[in-house]
């Protein structure tokens, strides 16, 4: 029997917010344990919640980028249960009334493929804090710095139909909420975490199977072997005559394997109610229109701007827009260097190598955007060649200066004059009459293959300066 | 001097008859002497009292004094004071040292009073007779064997024996106003948002408010001055014009309607209590008001509804007292769920274990829309009643109890009629409006109070009638036997 999964992802992205969702204490990553969680976030007696206007724009932003409707009056609910790193005993999110509703986000599965994933819903809420259990005994220990963190939780339909669409939609919201600047994304930090919910079902049935969900996936590699893993699972339970229990399993990543948490029936009652302590949250289309002022261009906006308006490949404009980062170092390059394609090249082949074999981000580049705008510059006028860029570019990313210094240190600027050019030439021809003859007795269309030895003697002679064109045809020239 | 108001005493202090410090040893050495009778406090913080009276003497000398500089009182120990104890009236919080002071707290401070101790009180505020308080019931000084009513039965008994000139206190359903009219004082329940909530220990937040507790309307009048305004850690308090609670006092009352809710004056209500209410107003009619007969007639839903919605806040609003981060500790949990279990079955007592299970109950999946959802559109339709009322009427006059105090261990084994005994005073927090109580005589020898209930922000307008009331009569001036020297 075939068979074909569905999947829903729950993406839970930390704002990029200086305070919490509710309190004034900072929410920088990696301070000593509790020395970021104010009374407020302690959940001491008698203290109240007062909302981050930061973060509610932020939820806006990212509704207007997926089409979005901004709910005008959006309400916080208490999501009540125990447990020691949530200090108040609920959890302030958001049930029935969520700031974001009903967006949709295109997904590419290839070059020719594109898919839209529908997003049911996007809402505000607080984060736990964090339970340690190492270092304290038989004792837990408990962080709160985390407590009160504001996410926006991203739920899609279950539009997604494999574990490679579902890292793709992860990859395209982990993009979009970095080229809005709402988050950092980090996920080694927890930044961007998703939980997915999965099920399996007869191909070109309609109905949907039991589902269960994984929880607390942080990387794009994961989500892709955890969803297969429990595809697998699921498909390994029909076909042995069982069934689908309903409930929640955890992804462990280093057995590549899932397993249950708790079932549906020991599931908790959450008890959701309207926070009395905040009032409904109301949004104005002046504040919507303020907010869509903001906005940055969109990767898919710029991709086919590349496209269109500096001729590159589709290819090439999906690779330089996956980050605003890349998009970014890519355009400021370009300014400077003034080829399109040349540039991206360059982006794409030498730079990105560059930066995988030293573990940098694009932002940690040695060679910035300037710098390898000049070296681009320097090929595209002619100055060096592409094998001699190649040099200088190592040259720069040992941190030896720009590449005019380079080059004008190292001297290796073409040699693009006519007469030393035929100097070498004739040079060459003398020294070697053996090849000169084999060579004017061949056939036209073995030439070609033989003149690519006069051309490496005089680039060698030219310890690789020479201007290859002009070699070239010089030699044609004096061979005929 | 000990029975002066807050406004004789204010006067003595500035023209330095006597000094703060005076002051605070006389009501401090009352509050001494008459607190094992009573029990009116839970913590007498004498040293510290002493040193702020020393620092509003200081003031009053340097001519850098408020209205409220030097007058000593006490806060309802449901308020946190940085680092005194504030227990909320529960074992869960005999040993929590709050490392934050409330608005409220904040604000009495800046205006210079002189906080004497914490009042006793109904345990996290459920109740209506101070009975539920881990320190032991607070008693009426009107008759030792008799509530002072609750939640705030230690303020209003401690002004009522004139122990402290004031007190500040809560009213979630009644909290201010019955115990007030049980101990024959004035106290007022303002408009919700009025008085910030930051630093008030939450029982039902949708309906808690705080506000003063004293011997006069002139006297709550000044303490709203003081403790009333928009406060920006409260999400739900009211950003509006700086009001002057002092200003309409004297103003006429000629021409203002004053409407009567025959729902009550049922047969049920005490026949002395009605007597004295049927008094007052005819005071109201000869200073030129019009009475009018109207209908509330969603008053006999209050009970039911409130008894909905304030347990689902509660039941939420104390998941926070867990064991882990402050008060009660159970000793040597086994694991976690035990940590939770005993740390809150040993923590807690009787009535906010009752309320904690009937507000999980009515939030759980299955009973939400049934009960919540279904007790919130009750409760809008009591806010329709009353905005119907406000239409005809000016404000709304009744007796703020149907009874007088009743006596200690009366109604303990009785939730259901405890709650009863809200009746008229539920309707009013459920709607979210002002309402005042004030001293309108005596039924059987023990207090009887009348309640004005007042359109939102009428504030002036309840503290105006009362005021007047209390010019034409001396029942505010009354105080217990036994408590007069």
């Amino acid at each position: 029997m075939s068979y074909e999964s569905v999947i829903g992802l729950e993406i839970h992205v930390q704002l990029a917010t200086k305070s919490k969702l509710f309190s004034g204490a900072a929410t920088r990553y990696g301070a000593d344990p509790n020395i970021q969680a104010c009374i407020v976030d302690l959940g001491m007696p008698g203290v109240l919640p007062v909302i981050n206007e930061d973060a509610i724009k932020m939820a806006i932003k990212f509704g207007l980028a997926i089409n979005a409707s901004i709910t005008s009056l959006s309400v916080f609910a208490r999501k009540n249960y125990f447990y020691p790193d949530l200090p108040k005993g609920y959890q302030i999110s958001q049930l029935d009334l969520p700031i974001v509703a009903s967006g949709t986000i295109d997904i590419r599965l290839d070059e020719s493929e594109v898919k839209t994933i529908r997003i049911t819903r996007a809402h505000l809420e607080e984060d736990a804090g964090k339970s340690v259990h190492e270092g304290f005994g038989e004792n837990t220990g408990i962080d709160l710095n985390r407590a009160g963190t504001p996410l926006i939780e991203i739920v899609s339909e279950p539009d997604i139909r494999s574990a490679k669409e579902a890292a793709a939609y992860m990859k395209k919201i982990h993009s979009l909420v970095r080229y809005l600047e709402i988050s950092d994304g980090n996920m080694q930090e927890g930044s961007f975490r998703c939980d997915a919910n999965v099920s399996i079902r007869e191909k070109g049935s309609t109905e949907l199977g039991t589902r269960t969900e994984i929880k607390n996936i942080n990387s794009f590699r994961f989500v892709e072997m955890a969803i297969d893993h429990e595809i697998e699972r699921q498909i390994d339970l029909i076909e042995s005559g069982q069934r689908i229990t309903q409930e929640t399993r955890l992804y462990d990543s280093t057995k590549d394997e899932t397993r249950s948490m708790r079932t549906k029936e020991e599931a908790n009652d959450y008890r959701y109610f309207p926070d009395p302590d905040l009032l409904p949250v109301s949004v104005s289309d002046d504040l919507i229109n303020e907010i869509r002022q903001t906005m940055p261009e969109l990767p898919d906006a710029k991709r086919q701007r590349f496209i269109d308006d500096l001729g590159l490949s589709e290819y090439d404009s999906e690779v330089l827009t996956t980050s605003r980062e890349l998009a970014n170092y890519y355009e400021e390059t370009l300014t400077v260097a003034g080829n399109a394609k040349l540039t991206a090249n360059w982006v794409m082949g030498e730079l990105s190598a560059a930066l995988n074999k030293d573990g940098l981000e694009i932002t940690d580049s040695t060679v910035n955007a300037q710098m390898l705008g000049q070296l681009v510059k320097r090929i595209d006028d002619n100055t060096i060649s592409g094998k001699i860029a190649k040099q200088v570019f190592e040259t720069m990313w040992a941190g030896e200066g720009t590449a005019d210094e380079i080059i004008e240190a190292k001297g290796l600027q073409q040699v693009t004059d006519t007469g030393a050019i035929e100097k070498l030439v004739d040079e060459v021809i003398s020294a070697n009459p053996k090849q000169v003859e084999q060579y004017q007795n061949s056939p036209e269309d073995r030439k070609g293959k033989l003149i690519g030895f006069f051309v490496g003697q005089v680039m060698k002679a030219s310890q690789g300066k020479a201007n290859p064109q002009q070699v070239n045809s010089l030699l044609k020239e004096k061979l005929q | 001097m000990f029975s002066h108001s807050l406004v004789e005493l204010s006067r003595l202090l500035d023209q330095r008859s006597i000094s703060s410090v005076e002051l605070t040893e006389l009501f401090l050495s009352r509050c001494q002497d008459h607190n094992q009778e009573l029990n009116c406090f839970i913590t007498l913080s004498p040293r510290t009292a002493l040193e702020h009276a020393k620092a509003a003497d200081k003031l009053i000398n340097n001519k850098q004094h408020g209205p409220l500089t030097g007058i000593p009182f006490a806060h309802k120990d449901i308020f946190c004071t940085e680092g005194t104890r504030t227990s909320c009236g529960s074992k869960m919080l005999d040993n929590f040292q709050p490392p934050y002071d409330a608005t409220v707290v904040k604000k009495l401070n800046q205006a210079g009073m002189v906080c004497l101790g914490k009042a006793n009180m109904d345990e996290f505020a459920m109740g209506s007779s101070t009975e539920t308080s881990f320190y032991g019931p607070t008693r009426n000084p009107w008759d030792l064997t008799k509530v002072p009513g609750g939640s705030s039965g230690g303020s209003a008994s401690a002004v009522a024996a004139r122990l402290i000139p004031a007190a500040t206190g809560t009213d979630t359903g009644g909290s201010i106003r019955q115990p007030a009219a049980l101990c024959g004082i004035t106290g007022l329940k303002p408009t919700y948002g009025t008085v910030s909530r930051f630093g008030m220990i939450a029982f039902a937040s949708s309906l808690d408010q705080g506000g003063p507790m004293t011997q006069t309307a002139e006297d709550a009048a000044m303490m709203m001055n003081a403790m009333a305004g928009f406060d920006i850690n409260d999400s739900t308090s009211l950003e509006r014009e700086t009001t002057d609670y002092t200003a309409n006092l004297n103003d006429s009352m000629d021409g203002i309607k004053i409407g009567l809710p025959k729902q009550y004056f049922s047969d049920d209500v005490d026949a002395g209590t009605i007597e004295k209410i049927n008094d007052a107003i005819k005071q109201f009619e000869k200073g030129g008001a019009k009475i009018v007969d109207i209908e509330l007639p969603k008053t006999a839903l209050s009970i039911p509804s409130y008894y909905v919605v304030a347990p689902a806040e509660a039941s939420s609003n104390l998941s926070r007292f867990d064991g882990v981060r402050f008060g009660y500790r159970a000793e040597d949990p086994k694991d976690l769920l035990d940590l939770y279990c005993r740390s809150r079955s040993e923590g807690f007592g009787n009535e906010v274990k009752r309320r904690i299970m009937i507000g999980t109950y009515v939030l759980s999946a299955g009973y939400y829309d049934a009960y919540y959802l279904k007790a919130q559109k009750v409760r809008r339709m009591i806010r329709d009643d009353f905005q119907q009322a406000f239409k005809e009427v000016d404000v709304i006059m009744g007796p703020t109890t149907s009874a007088p105090a009743f006596g200690l261990n009366e109604l303990v084994d009785d939730p259901v009629q405890m709650y009863l005994a809200d009746i008229f005073t539920v309707s009013v927090n459920l709607a979210g409006l002002p309402a005042i109580s004030v001293p309108a005589g005596f039924s059987s020898g023990l207090p009887v109070g009348l309640q004005i209930i007042g359109d939102y922000f009428s504030e002036p307008r309840l503290l105006n009638l009362a005021h007047r009331f209390q010019q034409d009569t001396d029942w505010h001036k009354q105080i217990p036997e036994g408590f007069t020297e």
